[in-house]
């Protein structure tokens, strides 16, 4: 009863979230609709026992993800009207189903069959956050080192495409200079 | 009704990817098209859960925790780009990006 109680809740409440995040115009609306939508889906992982998952759910995107979303709105100054892509509904909605369809047969597939086993089972009286340890520094070690450089690789380059070519470098200028430039700009 | 079985998050996870998927074919702005892959990405990672929670296997948890940091980095390196077209053209717009100029 309380899991039926908290899934629909929840399942109600991602759903509300997300489509607001799809329909409206205003960015900062679709952040904070984002954001709220992604807590709400580490509800999900919480009630499903995968309590690891949760957490970083809540971290990851709440705490990293949110933030540089919110830094790239301010940059681009996004307070202004988005423009929608007005191509004719009866495709858009047609392809979305078929893709949502096809998701779920594809996920779906592996259940008709009767040998399926679990490569690496749960245990019985261990934590999920220790299962998740276990599995990931043992089984999942090279996975695990490949997302490290893939993720260090991101942030060079999304340091370097970024700070490339800036207008001004504050670091190599004179305070004379500096005071110069803040004037020009503020005039 | 009463009973949550994992029909019921694979429907869950159906919607949210439906709603993605409008969101990516509708937004012509970059950055709110980013929202729209982050939902995507998180409706497929419920249906790793679900399934990791119903078969006792913690491969779906594993796939839906590197799902996770293919997001970020998607999400750092997209922005970085962002940032380099807004200073050339001045806007995210998806229109400016129909031509490229060698």
């Amino acid at each position: 009863m309380f899991e039926a109680v908290a899934f629909y809740l929840f399942a109600f409440l991602t759903i509300s979230m997300f489509f607001i995040v799809v329909t409206t115009s205003q960015a900062l609306y679709a952040l904070t609709a984002l954001a709220a939508g992604m807590i709400f889906i580490s509800a999900f992982f919480f009630i499903l026992g995968a309590d690891f998952l949760g957490a970083v759910q809540i971290i990851v995107y709440t705490g990293a993800v949110m933030a540089l979303y919110a830094f790239g709105m301010m940059f681009f100054d996004t307070t202004r009207e988005v423009k929608e892509k007005l191509g004719n509904k009866y495709i858009i909605l047609g392809l979305t189903t078929f893709a949502a369809v096809l998701v779920v047969v594809i996920f779906s597939a592996p259940m008709v069959s009767s040998n399926i086993t679990a490569f690496y089972p749960m245990v019985e009286g261990a934590g999920n956050t220790q299962e998740v340890g276990l599995v990931l520094f043992t089984k999942y070690l090279v996975p695990f080192e490949v997302a490290a450089v893939m993720l260090l690789v991101a942030m060079v380059a999304g340091i370097v495409l970024a700070g490339k070519k800036m207008d001004n470098s504050l670091t190599l200028m004179s305070e004379v200079e500096i005071d110069e430039t803040n004037k020009k700009v503020l005039s | 009704m009463m009973e949550i079985g994992l029909n019921h998050y694979l429907v869950l996870s159906t919607i949210l990817f439906a709603i993605g998927l409008v969101g990516v074919m509708k937004r012509k702005n970059l950055l709110l098209l980013f929202f729209a892959t982050e939902i995507l990405l998180n409706s497929v990672n419920i249906a790793f859960a679900a399934i990791s929670h119903y078969y006792g296997d913690l491969t779906g948890q594993m796939f839906a925790f590197f799902v996770i940091a293919i997001a970020a980095s998607e999400l750092a390196v997209g922005l970085g780009l962002l940032i380099v077209w807004f200073k050339r053209h001045g806007t995210i717009d998806l229109d400016t990006m129909t031509s490229m100029r060698g």
